[in-house]
């Protein structure tokens, strides 16, 4: 089936098969493997995309679900160099070890504080709820997504 | 600018953590061959059984599918996985085969590997295979273990595979004569270390070469290569093992499994790459499992609170097989059970019992979590008996700095020697009450605050590491004058480019901008034994200084020689060599060429980090759930290297041992079938779960045994939190008398003991 999604603000065509996941689409298809999988049954949330704005687990939905619609990926919420400011609360507050959740944290971290850029500890924690992280014990990733919401009250909607 | 000593002890951010937070790490579900074709496992449904037939035939002709590939094909033996610690002969019969060709011993035990044009094509075969199995009767517990009614090993006769005893002093003689004594019995409940991203290699077999190599090696990527290679009939020379970014091990991922073996034989077999990714169902089938363990374990201690000595039996329910490091946890049970405790008479067994079920291994702090379970349940419970405060009875068993060095049980068989290296576990105790806060917060226990009953606890811990023989470190100052590390130590996720990097850049006294790493893989150096038993920053770190001096020692030759001078005149300052003299060159003018050294640490003792952990809970009696209102946690571990990656550290064995103490649990059914086959069933905790931990890190007593004076420091604090958990909920539950006695404290279960006290 063809579908037509835009990606990171690029628009593509591709024939995919009708069982064909959205992870698989954009890890196979579009070599975009910042998105990971770790469960592949929606529990974990490292295969976490924006689509539409929402955040979405890209290995519950097909590819043939996204036609017609927008997603952005980890890729697409870097810049060319250098850390975002939320790529860089991270870092600084060691977020991250291995590394293997990372992705799902930052899209939906983004996906959160783009609606509400003032979300609460309490909000915070709740939202990643939905996101497995084995190496941390979380609580730096919780302090990395309050320090980032600075930059998204400066500028609604930056990452 | 001088650098030299800048860089140890600094919490530098992470050289690895732009690319991750990108997306753009390589782990090695992102590897891909040209020509690469796709594994899946197919995998027994039955616990224990006889296979009498596989009928493949109807796979091989569904569409895309290249190979179907059983036992038979693995030539007239098939391999067997040899132990990698711990190899007794005694243990060979209970090896796994790379694929069961006679008798089927788990759920989830490869039978076949299918391989086709995509992992999808794959998976629509492994429908078409039909397994014949005579289904036996099935072992899951250790009651029919010991029965003996089936056995899973004939040879054998038996389920129970060895014996593991820790003893030191005279635990008879003390029993005899102890004013007080208490013998209970205490179960660990099955978990596992479940890192976040599954296994996976790619394989690719190079023909004219006669060469192999392999993505996705974790951990021990030398020893497996010696393993693969004996498997294969292939030379070590003839096989590379790559280390690409790995998504978490604790202990699990990277040791050898069936599919270390199955995916490179695919790959020459066909002659074409092979990938295989594990889903996670497969991964709770087929990954180690850890920690199930029975202890009947006794305490004998004076009337004023001197623990005189313990002894007892544990059966370690291993599994259907005995894996590369099967033996650790229960051995490790036994000897390491007296903790940082002076207990002078220690009589412990552990028997290893073979189950229907997945064979364990090693997951963070193997043998020491479970260990610690008991005997901090011990002290409470004989503080209790006593009418001694459980903070005072503490005190008067640490071991003190006095005592040290410190030796522990000695274990037989593969005998084992040990001594707590250094340390002053009564400071780092004080401290830990005082960063809880517990003169406050004790006075809550008991009480019943919005519904929930309080109870605080502390425990205290040791922690091993630095396992010897040896790591070797290469280091090459290139014609750009950076310096390329290559080090045998692996990394699991820790951190280690950025760890290594700061240990080569004060040793080299350059900037860290300076210094690549390079790590894991088999073609960096000539070898290496990998990221375990908390070894990695203190081996690896170790050798790295041992080749920066004699790299140093060569740069100042070269510098000699280029300025006409003896090399006793060169000082090397900032990255400019000056003779005595007077002449100056810059040390990137001299390599003309590469210029390298390489060294290798050799170590036989361990290092013990040491702390204390406390613990506040609320334990809810209508619905029987424990909230983690607080913890703090203080550890020495002589000397940090980077202190943001170590707490990370801390932090996260802190909430790893809630998960254990809390929620997870491998549940099977007496069929032997796992219950607990997703992340929905498997509980792990999550962000909103315990909000509030805080580690402290000392550098207080270095170790003598290695030139930093580091003490491994990555498993540390998931050791003492099952047994901290339990004895706050027994306070909080004191007016109950609920004694906890199993993990996990889910709310089904502690609701049933309140219930349970209720109704007495």
């Amino acid at each position: 089936m063809l579908v037509t999604v835009t990606v990171n603000d690029e628009a593509v065509t591709v024939d995919v098969a009708p069982r064909l996941s959205l992870a698989d689409f954009l890890r196979d298809n579009l070599r975009l493997t910042g998105t990971h999988l770790g469960c592949e049954h929606g529990v974990c949330g490292a295969c976490t995309v924006i689509v539409d704005g929402r955040a979405v687990r890209s290995c519950l939905m097909l590819a043939v679900q996204a036609d017609g619609q927008s997603i952005v990926t980890v890729e697409g919420l870097s810049e060319d160099a250098g850390l975002t400011p939320l790529q860089a609360a991270f870092r600084k507050h060691h977020a991250l070890q291995c590394g293997f959740c990372t992705p799902g944290m930052i899209t939906t971290a983004h996906a959160l504080l783009s609606e509400e850029p003032d979300a609460g500890a309490d909000r915070v924690r709740e939202v990643l709820s939905g996101n497995i992280c084995r190496c941390t014990g979380y609580i730096p990733i919780v302090e990395a997504v309050l320090e980032a919401r600075a930059a998204y009250l400066d500028k609604q909607g930056a990452p | 600018m001088k650098v030299a000593n800048a860089l140890i002890g600094s919490p530098v951010e992470r050289v690895e953590d732009p690319r991750f937070l990108r997306g753009r790490g390589c782990y090695v579900g992102d590897i891909d061959r040209v020509g690469q074709v796709h594994a899946v496992i197919v995998r027994s449904p039955v616990a224990h059984g006889l296979l009498r037939g596989i009928d493949g035939a109807a796979a091989l002709q569904a569409p895309g599918v290249h190979a179907v590939i059983t036992a038979r094909d693995l030539g007239p033996a098939v391999p067997v996985i040899p132990l990698r610690l711990q190899p007794l002969p005694q243990l060979d019969l209970f090896r796994q085969p790379m694929l069961a060709n006679e008798k089927i011993r788990y759920v989830g035990e490869p039978v076949a590997v299918i391989v086709a044009d995509s992992p999808a094509l794959a998976e629509d075969a492994l429908e078409l295979m039909e397994l014949d199995i005579e289904a036996l009767p099935t072992v899951t517990g250790r009651d029919a273990a010991q029965a003996g009614d089936s056995v899973l090993f004939e040879a054998h006769g038996s389920n129970i595979a060895i014996e593991w005893r820790a003893v030191r002093g005279d635990a008879a003689a003390a029993f005899a004569t102890a004013y007080y004594t208490r013998r209970e019995t205490f179960r660990v409940q099955r978990h596992a270390a479940l890192f976040l991203e599954p296994r996976g290699f790619v394989a690719e077999w190079d023909e004219a070469a006669q060469k192999l190599t392999v993505w996705g090696a974790a951990k021990v990527a030398f020893a497996n290569r010696t393993i693969l290679a004996g498997a294969m009939k292939l030379s070590e020379q003839q096989i590379e093992m790559v280390e690409v970014d790995v998504g978490g091990g604790f202990g699990s991922r990277g040791e050898f499994y069936p599919e270390d073996f199955l995916i490179p034989f695919a790959a020459r077999h066909l002659n074409r790459p092979v990938k295989w990714i594990e889903d996670r169902r497969e991964h709770l089938l087929a990954a180690n499992h850890a920690r199930e363990i029975e202890c009947d374990v006794e305490i004998a201690v004076t009337k004023e609170g001197r623990i005189l000595a313990l002894r007892g039996h544990s059966w370690a329910d291993i599994g259907a097989y005995i894996r590369t490091n099967g033996s650790i946890a229960p051995r490790n049970t036994a000897q390491f059970m007296s903790g940082p405790y002076a207990i002078e008479n220690i009589q412990l067994t552990t028997s290893s019992i073979t189950t229907n079920k997945t064979p364990t291994g090693t997951y963070r702090g193997p043998g020491r979590f479970e260990g610690d379970f008991v005997r901090e349940r011990l002290i409470d419970l004989a503080a209790k008996d006593l009418g001694i405060d459980r903070v005072e009875m503490r005190r008067r068993n640490l071991v003190s700095i006095g005592q040290m060095p410190y030796p522990l049980a000695t274990m037989t068989p593969y005998e084992s020697v040990t001594e707590l290296d250094s340390g002053d576990n009564h400071a780092l105790f004080e401290r830990c009450l005082q960063e809880f806060g517990w003169a406050e917060k004790v006075k809550q226990q008991g009480k019943l605050v919005d519904g929930r009953y309080r109870g605080v606890s502390i425990a205290c811990f040791i922690e091993g590491g630095a396992a010897g023989p040896s790591e070797d470190a290469r280091i090459v100052l290139q014609t750009d004058g950076a310096y390329c590390v290559y080090v045998g130590s692996a990394s699991v996720g820790q951190g280690i480019e950025t760890i290594m990097a700061q240990i080569a850049g004060d040793a080299l006294e350059v900037p860290l901008e300076r210094i690549r790493v390079r790590h894991g893989s088999t073609s960096d150096v000539a070898a290496g034994f990998g990221s375990f038993h908390s070894r990695a920053t203190v081996m690896g770190g170790s050798a790295i200084v041992l080749a920066a001096e004699k790299l140093k020692e060569k740069i100042r030759a070269a510098a000699a020689s280029a300025l006409g001078c003896a090399a006793a005149e060169v000082t090397l300052d900032s990255q400019i060599a000056r003779a005595l003299s007077g002449g100056e060159i810059p040390v990137a003018a001299l390599a003309d060429a590469p210029i390298e050294a390489a060294a290798t640490f050799h170590n036989k003792k361990y290092t013990y980090a040491y702390g204390s952990v406390a613990a506040h809970v609320a334990v809810d009696p209508k619905t029987g759930h424990v909230a983690v209102l607080d913890i703090a946690s203080t550890k020495d571990v002589g000397r940090m290297i980077n202190p943001a990656t170590l707490k990370g550290q801390s932090v996260g064995a802190i909430v790893q041992g809630l998960g254990g103490a809390l929620l997870e649990h491998l549940v099977y059914d007496q069929d032997g079938q796992l219950l607990t086959g997703t992340l929905a069933d498997y509980l792990l905790p999550t962000a909103d779960d315990f909000p509030n931990i805080h580690a402290t890190v000392l550098e207080r007593e270095p170790s003598p045994n290695n030139p930093l004076g580091a003490k491994g420091a990555g498993e540390g604090e998931i050791i003492p939190i099952g047994g901290l958990i339990a004895n706050a909920v027994a306070e909080a539950l004191a007016d109950f008398g609920v004694e906890p006695m199993e993990l996990p404290l889910s709310p089904p279960r502690v609701w049933r003991m309140i219930t349970a006290a209720r109704k007495t």
